[in-house]
């Protein structure tokens, strides 16, 4: 497990260190989270409406900002070549490196949810079940991202063309991550967290193997 | 240790371009290959097809361990200690960051790859301080690697390669960017290791040493 850990660890600090990961992802959500009650004007039952799918759309944009040098940077400084000869397996990295994105974007987005809730006057059960809703959802953020970031890795301008691909892929988890809290806001029983579940954990499990291909396959290009 | 490393009737095809066929060669333990040929003639790309990064257009290409024929791409890269045109490091990081994450990455023994003549080493953090002073960077260990000039950058290239204790070294242009005591340094690690049973196959324009092998692209 040692190669696995000192993979993740590595990402863990290049994300603090070089920009680009935490603050970039935190700063972003705050603000996309500020302007839009600015923009809506002070109507708070309209806000608490739609508070839930905004705050969820603002967070999995912003776990996107990162994603585009997820793998281009190791690309790119030949880095990727040398974990390709490592004993970790490209299954591995790309597992290692997906969950060091969401230990760097996605937990602190969920951390700080219920302190953007606020700006929306979203109740207490509806402020805790939107970061529930996170904790559950962004892994599958990070999982569909790997997916769009080892596809574009050798692309010059990859991070454009990034969003195009991961977010169609994300549909459902703003779906039902949002569908959770309107569950508690409207008492009406969608089931929302079954398939939020369902669609995570599909995607968290299947995400590494499709990210190895796609390195091995921008490795030969 | 591996025995030796064998390509039978290669070819590499690159876009459109069929940049070698028929390509055939063999490198036994403690033997060097050095890959000479023109730019663009396709050392980089046999290089990268011998690690396993590129599929052959045609051929075979496999290490032999133990009298065992081990050809998928992915266990072959095991045996592999990669010297590319581009130095893995991470501008943030300090040379032995840099050398400890590589350390963990490739679960790297903690002895080898020391010349004699030097301290014996017991643990792993004594064994990179001992291979970054063999590669002259001792009073750069904890210098970030944004600092290091393209020569520095090659010499921890260099204690990588020591560090991760591979039996077959690929090296692409491992002279370029280094001064006059960069080369002798490594001739006098390419000798070292085959020396120890390593094999080396090199891309270079300049001579690896006297007695090597060398294949025309």
């Amino acid at each position: 497990m040692t190669p696995f850990f000192a993979l993740l660890r590595r990402d863990l600090r290049l994300s603090v260190r070089e920009g680009g990961g935490v603050g970039l992802a935190l700063g972003f959500f705050a603000l996309v989270a500020t302007l839009v009650p600015l923009g809506v004007g002070p109507d708070m039952l309209l806000l608490s409406k739609v508070g839930a799918g905004i705050l969820w759309v603002g967070a999995t944009l912003a776990a996107l900002l990162s994603l585009d040098r997820l793998f281009q940077a190791d690309y790119e400084d030949g880095s990727l070549d040398l974990v390709a000869l490592s004993p970790l397996s490209l299954e591995g990295a790309a597992a290692a490196k997906m969950i060091a994105h969401w230990l760097a974007t996605g937990l602190p987005l969920t951390l700080l949810s219920p302190v953007l809730s606020v700006l929306f006057g979203l109740p207490t059960g509806a402020m805790l079940m939107l970061a529930a809703s996170l904790l559950l959802g962004t892994p599958a953020v990070s999982a569909a991202g790997a997916i769009g970031a080892s596809l574009t890795l050798s692309l010059r301008r990859g991070g454009l063309i990034l969003p195009l691909i991961v977010l169609p892929l994300l549909t459902p988890a703003v779906i039902f991550g949002t569908g959770m809290v309107v569950e508690v806001q409207t008492g009406l029983a969608t089931g929302a967290f079954g398939f939020l579940a369902a669609f995570s954990l599909a995607t968290v499990l299947l995400s590494p193997f499709i990210a190895a291909m796609a390195v091995r396959l921008n490795l030969a290009g | 240790m591996i025995a030796s490393l064998t390509a039978e009737k290669l070819a590499c095809t690159r876009g459109t371009r069929r940049l070698f066929e028929g390509l055939s060669f063999r490198v036994t333990a403690g033997q060097a290959l050095a890959l000479e040929g023109a730019n663009g003639a396709g050392k980089t790309s046999l290089l990268r097809l011998v690690a396993g990064f590129l599929p052959q257009a045609a051929g075979r290409v496999f290490v032999t361990e133990n009298g065992n024929e081990i050809v998928e791409p992915e266990e072959r890269g095991r045996f592999i200690g990669w010297l590319g045109h581009h130095d893995a490091l991470k501008a943030s990081f300090t040379v032995s960051e840099q050398l400890a994450f590589f350390s963990k990455l490739y679960s790297a023994p903690s002895v080898g790859g020391i010349a004699a003549g030097t301290s014996p080493v017991k643990t792993g953090e004594e064994r990179r301080a001992a291979l970054l002073e063999q590669v002259g960077l001792a009073r750069q260990a904890e210098l970030p690697c944004r600092y290091l000039s393209a020569g520095q950058r090659r010499r921890l290239g260099l204690a990588r390669l020591l560090l991760t204790a591979r039996p077959l070294w690929l090296l692409d242009e491992p002279f370029a960017a280094l001064d006059v005591d960069g080369k002798g340094l490594v001739a006098r690690l390419i000798a070292l290791h085959c020396g120890q049973g390593g094999m080396v196959i090199a891309a270079t324009h300049e001579p690896l040493g006297l007695g090597n092998e060398s294949l025309k692209l």
